[in-house]
């Protein structure tokens, strides 16, 4: 089995590497890459602790070939934080103590993050049932959905004041 | 306060114990920085891989690893004849990390390889030929104790005391006596005092019943993984995810026959254990692969390998009898319980028999335990090993009898509750506890004046753990700056580093954020005993409060130097030291920030050390109550309340201790409504895996509502009692109970699957 050569985005950095055909996306993450923050709880699509997305997709990364994301971008729990400034997912996970041993953590914010960016007022059951392909051992589950449904909320008062204030800066503009 | 002082209950106002802030290791967990057992890698790595027996039960007549070990990119091969051979205590681990003569469970190890890549691993596997000899298997605990079950071990247990067992139990089954010479009973326990049958015969009405529950995993989402580098010079390091490195070193120095100073252990951060991770599996043979191949190698373990040959629990069939009078007091209780713990001894039951019963005020109680082997991987502990099933016995016998009396359940229990003074079913006399609080505050709670609909029921619990204290040793070394670095001994599984901070931040008087918490090597500490019991909060707690005042200690000397005034002339307050009496003088107070930066001119570096052996861990106890709907079309079971309360002593990083409230209670409601192991005919597990098998997702459970009662625990400085554990004990009960409500049939049978459910209505309704 001869290697392939893969050209990709991953969080925003073009990335080059050879694996074999039969590699997942998540091992060349973590054994190639070096990029361990994406787990490995199943390798079979059950436990979706290895999430990444795929072109703005929620993939399990042991589902995916690492031969297939060529010329498409990944995102990863390590692109997240925007330097030191964490993601408010990421700060609202720890302040509600949504993590206990933490493994499953990246999952469920990559998860949670991909559910935010497409409905920013979701509901307790809609957050459930999108969580519904991340285990957690831990918690029981009641924290992190908190976390998620808290962080929606203030992203929506942001969300809400950026467009007030855009509005108002286009009002000002318009009586100048 | 003075050193010598045992506790503080007194001291009411704290600071910084009882709130929730943000854990020291928060920020790599949630940027995916924090290092678990795969994340750690070497030069020159190589990847192990382990063949594991696809039979249940199967003689090893030979195995050839030639042409494995010809294949380029292998660099060693290993079976049990790499290992020493020993005949005492260990020799039961050893030959269940890699089988000797048979294969004793489907997934049980005979032979790893470690190769340049998985891939090269992999084939190398296909390549080891093992001629297996299969034998007759038994996996469920009723026919292992039948006289004329196959043997797990023939002729191992020929001694007297074990065909007593035999005997007991066929007499107790009713059945005649059995002339053979072995069994798979491997110990019997009694607990209990009065006399039952002389209880039985005041009682008013009696309520009897045989209980079953299945094998279920702990399902930790890390599985388990090492990396171990021995060096031709024969020392050795290992970076493991386990609850207890120390356990890990000497363990592996032992079976390997190592020096124990020769094997440092380092844990890595721990992606769940729930009593899982507190023994080895590959870590003994990641390090005979690195031995043998001279290459540091790293073994991880697949979802299906964990399933199939780590421990799960053990399964159970449980024979209850409860007998009351009228007014509710209970006159006599007595329970058989029988857990098969896989094909070693060892399984819970004894626990399983000294719980079932500690909620209760007895006169009269009787209990039999019988430990029994099969064909079925080694258990290994969950979480309050041996009580769930037990309590979920006693409890559903419990709940009817409140019901055959028309009582309300919480006044049934609380009419019978253990006490302080009370003797325990097992034993011991109470201290202080508090499961009448915990009932009262369950009463009290809007969930149980929640109005019910059409099949929907209500289910209560109680449950009990008796935590545990053990080996412990912590070190603080103060900075320069006047920050700490507190170094502990017991990984931390759910936030305990935060515990450890606001703990030693309360006794010393500082800011929170002033203390750093690490869970330090075994070359860098003492000996602490693995992370189980329910014991970090507590044990670990209790060294890092008293090696704060060894610490304050210190800095009150100090303090005495600068000022040249005696040393017991200072006191520490509010994080500083202060002249305190009469003749000490009148200086400003020096804080600790202020002495730390002088400390190398007032005599060196100030630490504060502490070791312990702890005693006085405080029982928990808990009362669950869950609301549910059954649909009677599928049997499928909604929960739709939960409420646990739950004496927590006193709790220091709140959130947490609601995590682990929450966290044990998800677990049970998976063991009591889908999670089981399931055997074929061949012996062969069906399910190795999350797709079938099931533990609770998001959508499949409500919030989880906890009120944390605090009785403080006397042998705690702060009143802390663990908590991990006490909160699945009452789930499988509570819920079975809930369920039994809705529809109208009592649950014996777990897991409480929809098939089960439509099954139990069919029979109501025939
Ligand atoms: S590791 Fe990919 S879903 Fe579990
Ligand atoms: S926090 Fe441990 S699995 Fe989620």
């Amino acid at each position: 089995m001869s290697n392939i050569h893969v050209t990709t985005t991953i969080n925003g950095d073009e990335t080059e590497y050879v694996c074999r055909p039969d590699e997942s996306l998540l091992d060349v993450l973590r054994d190639r890459l070096g990029m361990s923050g994406t787990k490995e709880g199943c390798g079979t699509g059950d436990c979706g602790a290895c999430s990444v997305t795929l072109d703005g997709r929620l993939v399990c990364s042991c589902l995916v070939m690492g031969a297939e994301v060529d010329g498409h971008k990944v995102e990863t729990i390590e692109g997240m934080a925007d330097g030191e400034d964490l993601h408010p997912l990421q700060q609202k996970f720890l302040e509600h103590a949504a993590l206990q041993c933490g493994i499953c953590t990246p999952g469920f914010l990559v998860a949670a993050q991909s559910l935010l960016e497409r409905n920013l007022d979701p509901t307790e059951t809609e957050v459930r049932y999108w969580l519904a392909g991340n285990l957690c051992r831990c918690t029981g589950y009641d924290k992190i959905v908190r976390a998620v449904l808290d962080t929606a909320k203030d992203m929506r008062k942001v969300a809400k004041k950026s467009s007030a204030k855009k509005t108002a800066k286009k009002g000002a503009r318009h009586a100048a | 306060m003075p050193l010598d002082a045992k506790t503080s209950n007194d001291k009411k106002a704290f600071k910084s114990v009882g709130t929730s802030p943000i854990r020291p290791d928060g920020i790599d967990k949630v940027t995916g920085r924090a290092r678990f057992g795969a994340d750690m890698s070497a030069p020159g790595m190589l990847v192990g891989r382990i063949l594991r027996s696809p039979h249940a039960h199967a003689k090893i007549k030979s195995i050839d690893t030639s042409k494995a070990e010809a294949l380029p990119g292998v660099k060693a091969v290993i079976t049990s004849a790499d290992l020493p051979k020993y005949k005492d205590a260990d020799e039961d681990i050893l030959i269940n990390i890699m089988a000797r003569d048979r294969a004793l469970y489907d997934g049980h190890t005979v032979a790893a390889v470690a190769a340049i890549d998985a891939a090269v691993a992999k084939k190398a596997l296909k390549l080891i030929k093992v001629d297996y000899e299969i034998m007759p298997h038994v996996t469920d605990v009723d026919l292992a104790m039948l006289p004329n079950a196959p043997l797990v071990h023939p002729g191992r247990y020929d001694g007297m005391a074990e065909n007593e067992h035999l005997a007991l139990a066929l007499q107790e089954q009713g059945k005649a006596k059995s002339k053979r010479k072995s069994t798979n009973i491997v110990s019997r326990y009694d607990f209990g005092h009065g006399d039952v049958k002389k209880g039985f015969k005041q009682a008013d009405v009696i309520v009897e019943h045989e209980f079953t529950t299945e094998a279920t995993h702990q399902g930790y989402i890390e599985p388990h993984a090492c990396l171990a580098n021995v060096s031709s010079d024969g020392s050795g390091e290992l970076w493991v995810c386990t609850q207890g490195h120390f356990m890990v070193r000497d363990v592996c120095a032992a079976l390997l026959g190592m020096d124990v100073s020769s094997l440092r252990v380092t844990p890595s951060e721990i992606g769940g254990g729930f009593g899982g991770k507190t023994t080895v599996f590959i870590e003994p043979v990641a390090l005979a692969l690195s031995r043998k191949a001279g290459r540091p190698v790293k073994v991880v373990m697949s979802r299906e390998e964990v399933f199939r040959a780590t421990g799960p629990t053990a399964s159970s069939s449980i024979k209850v009898r409860l007998g009351a009078k009228k007014d509710g007091r209970f006159v006599a209780a007595e329970a058989v319980l029988k857990y098969q713990g896989g094909a070693f001894p060892g399984s819970p039951v004894e626990m399983g028999a000294m719980t079932a019963f500690a909620c209760y005020d007895l006169a009269n109680v009787k209990i039999v335990g019988y430990d029994v082997v099969t064909n079925r991987p080694k258990q290994a502990a969950y979480r309050a090993p041996g009580a769930p099933m037990s309590a979920f016995a006693v409890e559903g016998c419990v709940g009817e009898l409140a019901e055959k009396l028309g009582m309300d359940p919480i006044e049934l229990r609380k009419k019978n509750a253990a006490v302080e003074g009370t003797k325990s079913s097992y034993g011991p006399t109470f201290g202080p506890i508090g499961l009448v609080e915990t009932l009262d505050a369950a009463k009290k709670h809007k969930n149980y004046k929640a109005k019910l609909g059409k099949n929907q029921g209500r289910g209560v619990a109680s449950g009990f753990w008796f935590n545990f204290g053990g080996n412990t040793c912590v070190n603080i070394n103060l900075n320069v700056d006047g920050t700490l670095a507190l170094a502990v001994g017991t990984p931390d599984i759910g936030g305990s580093r935060a515990s450890m901070c606001l703990m030693a931040a309360e006794e010393l008087g500082i800011p929170y954020d002033d203390v750093r918490a690490i869970v330090a090597d075994t070359s860098s500490l003492g000996y602490n005993d693995v992370t189980d019991g329910s014991r970090v909060t507590f044990a670990s707690g209790l060294a890092t409060i008293n090696a704060a005042r060894d610490c304050a200690a210190k800095l009150c000397k100090r303090a005495a130097q600068i000022w040249d005034i005696p040393a017991d002339a200072v006191k520490w307050e509010n994080g500083a030291a202060h002249p305190a009496g009469a003749n000490a003088g009148d200086f400003p107070p020096l804080s600790i920030k202020e002495l730390a930066g002088q400390a190398h001119s007032t005599g060196g570096p100030i630490a504060g050390h502490y070791e312990v052996n702890a005693d006085g861990a405080g029982p928990s106890f808990a009362t669950h109550v869950v609301d549910v709907e059954v649909d009677p079309e599928t049997g499928a079971t909604k929960v739709l309340r939960y409420l646990v309360v739950q004496d927590a002593g006193k709790a220091v990083h709140r959130a947490y201790v609601e995590g682990q409230f929450q966290g044990g209670a998800v677990q049970g409601i998976g063991w009591v409504l889908n999670e089981e192991y399931i055997y074929g005919e061949d012996g062969r597990l069906q399910n190795a895996g999350f797709l079938d098998y099931r533990i609770p997702v998001c959508s499949d459970v409500p919030m989880i509502d906890t009120v944390i009662v605090e009785v403080p625990n006397p042998g705690h400085p702060y009143g802390v009692r663990g908590v991990g554990e006490t909160s699945i004990v009452p789930p499988l009960a509570a819920v079975a109970n809930a369920v039994s409500a809705a529809i109208g049939v009592r649950a014996t049978t777990l897991p409480m699957s929809p098939p089960r459910i439509l099954e139990a209505l069919k029979s109501k309704s025939a």
